[in-house]
């Protein structure tokens, strides 16, 4: 009977592949903002040597370094891409999953930029200006009223009177904490409010802080779960729309949007990393260091990754969007000597 | 109540009044359609309008030197050494090429050598390079090659790039599109079908001039298979017995309650599944096609199982009462008469089961075929086994282009929609011929 044959045939099918499974490709998952880095980095490495081009999967940083420490062996990912630094709950994590000797690797900076459509009105903001746009309270006369401000006028007169509408990264993206803390939480102090808050609770700043980077619920801010293509799209929607997008993606897309200056500077790789425009962020990748020598070309692929011929500042990844580290060279070092992080 | 209000030359109002509802209710009906088959015509213009001409691409004509003294040092033609020189190397000979191209053509241009590379994709040194070390022989001389133009070039042949997005762009300005539109007119670009697009494998956010669908549907083939191969004779057998053989017991209820309960249990529930039984027990691949097949396995069994006990029970009992009264056994009267008659109704749900399952995109999420992958994935090696090694699909193709930067890849996945629904209506135009030719009704 041939559905007799068939199913015999399926079950020597599976036999035959749990027999071996082995791989010779390097596996990288994580943070979707390092992801087109490590795919162009990829595809030069496969081009260029014997290996075949290391698999990148995206899925933010907290899910790929989640894989990372599932253990060590061939069913686990190789290298973990990170836009915030490891937490040392995650390096518990891994250790207990046997994961104990793991590379950090910082392969530059991204800049955070706040870019509106090209047909709309320029901005010139300070961190503060979007603490007392995006607050979800403000303190008044001793106490904490919910933010009333609808207007960009209310909130520095020098701007057009625009409704406020922010397109934000949700709370999954690594780049919302980098808002929070290097803009919100910037502008809080910056307005005299993070003083005024403490004086209201009784001098308790960590509460103060965290009353000072929530995020008003009223619509005026929209979180974006999605990816920039997301934010471009509402924006291209709505003109009042103002997005935050990473340096690269606006470099790719410079004629649909404009960018805003902040605190009178405008980003650029140059200024971001002079450290002259504040908002910015190291990206990370981390690699498992027992792997290295297990699958082909794990160690080959990094130090390619972080050479001056991907990440010097006249590299491709620099052309993209991605800011140089200045200290690239200690980074070579690092990787070439295996140094694993201090427990 | 008279006589005269029963005539059956006018209406009375309660006449009247049904044949108006029925009027409303066709209406009803008809918009309905009107509104469905609207969406169906708004959905297929976007595509088509930006994905139809990812299956153009503009190329570039040029002569590219091979000297010596760059290439090959050593004058021996030693592989090695040869592939010491990367494709960072190989970058000047190909502007050397188009600046020589741009000199016969008599075109002036201010631009600087460097601008002028810029519109050619980063993708052609690394073909120009497997050619030299596939061919050692060429060092010293020449030759011509077709090159990829840089995807603004492309864009602007193609209207999505213009002088006045241009001049805001970053990548590209109003003078390299004036010296790409010189070129053209010179004959030394040119613009023409695609094979690429459904050949080449995938490219970073760089190169959308290059990337292609190749392991995309390579990746969807080789899980096709392997969910034909088993979720056919299991779902077949599983049906035959349930239909056939099985007492009729609260027990087979409860499995039936179930079947048709797993038939909607969301797709993504499996790639869980899948991921912690393939993946972490089985310790088979991440991101192969095996897994990414065994879970569309379970997850179109439901839909053979039901569709095939459905073409089971339209076979007349009076076929297997005749088998039997002429002294056939229970197995024979099933697998002579029964299963033949059915088969027309098997295929055809299981031809939609695959479809369905074509375009699956949640589950392989969770396997990790959601990724970067260049490598064509072969179907056996004996390290990865069968079907082993890392790939993508179609669908998930498009979910990763959507999320790219650069606006090259917006064209690149309505392309890569069009194919997949290319794939998906011969697939149910298989499905409804075989219907039409082998259905014998009673």
């Amino acid at each position: 009977m041939s559905f007799v044959k068939m199913t015999t045939t399926a079950l020597a099918m599976t036999a035959i592949s749990t027999a071996a499974m082995a791989r010779d490709n390097v596996q990288v998952a994580g943070s979707s903002t390092v992801l087109p880095y490590a795919s162009i980095a990829a595809e030069s490495f496969g081009e260029n040597f014997d290996f075949p081009t290391p698999v990148i999967e995206s899925g933010g940083s907290s899910a790929g370094l989640k894989r990372f420490c599932e253990g060590v062996g061939e069913n686990t990912i190789d290298i973990a891409n990170a836009s915030r630094p490891i937490k040392p709950a995650e390096i518990a994590t891994c250790a207990e999953a046997g994961v104990t000797n793991i590379i950090e690797v910082r392969l530059g900076y991204d800049g955070i930029v706040f870019a509106s459509d090209i047909n709309g009105a320029s901005f010139a903001f300070t961190p503060q200006d979007w603490y007392l746009a995006l607050a979800a309270e403000l303190p008044q006369d001793g106490a904490m009223v919910p933010n009333q401000n609808a207007s960009w006028v209310a909130v520095n007169g020098d701007f057009p009177d625009q409704p406020i509408q922010a397109f934000i990264p949700g709370t999954k993206h690594g780049t919302r904490e980098v808002f929070e803390e290097q803009v919100i939480l910037a502008g809080c102090e910056a307005s005299g409010a993070l003083a005024q808050i403490m004086e209201i609770n009784g001098g308790d700043e960590d509460a103060a802080e965290a009353t000072c980077m929530a995020i008003r619920t009223d619509g005026r801010s929209v979180d974006i779960d999605g990816d920039y293509t997301e934010t471009l799209a509402r924006i291209q929607a709505d003109l009042n729309g103002i997005g935050v997008f990473g340096l690269a993606f606006y470099e790719n897309n410079t004629d649909k949007l404009q960018v805003a200056t902040m605190s009178g500077v405008a980003p650029s790789t140059d200024t971001i990393a002079s450290g002259d425009y504040p908002v910015s962020r190291p990206l990370y990748f981390y690699i498992k260091a027992d792997h290295i020598g297990v699958i082909p070309g794990v160690k080959e692929f990094a130090a390619f990754f972080v050479s001056n011929d991907m990440a010097g500042p006249d590299g491709p990844l620099a052309e993209y969007g991605l800011v140089s580290d200045p200290e690239l060279s200690a980074t070579q070092e690092a990787v070439m000597n295996e140094t694993v992080m201090a427990d | 109540m008279s006589a005269m209000k029963h005539s059956l030359l006018t209406l009375d109002a309660r006449t009247k009044k049904r044949n108006a509802a029925e009027k409303r209710f066709k209406a009803c009906g008809l918009s309905a359609i009107v509104v469905a088959m609207l969406a169906l015509v708004v959905l297929l213009v976007s595509v088509f309008g930006s994905g139809a001409s990812a299956f153009r691409q503009t190329y570039i004509a040029i002569e590219v030197p091979f000297p010596e003294a760059k290439l090959d040092q050593s004058g021996v033609r030693d592989p090695d050494v040869m592939s010491q020189v990367t494709t960072l190397g190989y970058e000047p000979l190909l502007v050397d090429g188009l600046l020589a191209a741009i000199d016969a053509a008599g075109i002036a241009t201010e631009m600087s050598d460097k601008d002028i590379g810029a519109l050619i994709s980063k993708e052609a040194p690394a073909t120009v390079r497997n050619f030299v070390l596939a061919n050692p022989d060429v060092i010293g001389s020449s030759a011509t090659f077709d090159l990829l133009a840089s995807g603004r070039i492309d864009g602007f042949f193609k209207g999505r790039v213009t002088m006045e997005s241009a001049a805001l762009d970053g990548n590209t300005s109003p003078e390299a599109l004036q010296l790409a539109q010189d070129l053209r007119d010179a004959g030394i670009i040119q613009t023409r079908f695609n094979w690429n697009f459904l050949i080449a494998p995938d490219a970073s956010d760089q190169r959308p001039e290059a990337a292609g669908l190749g392991v995309a549907i390579l990746g969807s083939l080789y899980m096709m298979i392997v969910v034909l191969v088993l979720a056919l004779p299991i779902g077949v057998a599983a049906s035959i017995y349930l239909e056939e053989f099985a007492p009729k017991t609260w027990w087979t209820d409860v499995i039936e309650v179930n079947i048709s309960n797993l038939a909607a249990v969301p797709s993504i529930v499996y790639g869980i599944l899948g991921l912690a039984i393939f993946i972490n027990f089985m310790e088979f691949n991440q991101s192969s096609p095996l897994v990414g097949g065994l879970v569309l396995t379970l997850m179109t069994l439901p839909t053979i199982i039901i569709s095939t006990r459905a073409s089971l029970k339209s076979v007349p009992p009076s076929i297997r009462d005749a088998a039997l009264g002429v002294g056939a056994s229970k197995m024979q009267s099933v697998l002579h008469h029964a299963l033949p008659l059915a088969a027309p109704g098997i295929l055809t749900g299981t031809i939609i089961g695959l479809a369905q399952a074509l375009g699956e995109t949640a589950p392989l999420l969770l396997i990790g075929m959601v990724a970067f992958v260049r490598e064509y994935p072969a179907a056996y090696t004996p390290d990865a086994g069968l079907f082993g090694e890392a790939s993508t699909a179609l669908p998930v193709q498009v979910f990763n282009w959507t999320q790219r930067a650069d606006p090259g890849f917006v064209e690149r996945a309505s392309g890569a929609i069009i194919t997949l629904l290319v794939f998906l209506l011969i697939m149910n135009t298989i499905a409804i011929v075989l219907r039409r030719k082998f259905e014998r009704r009673w």
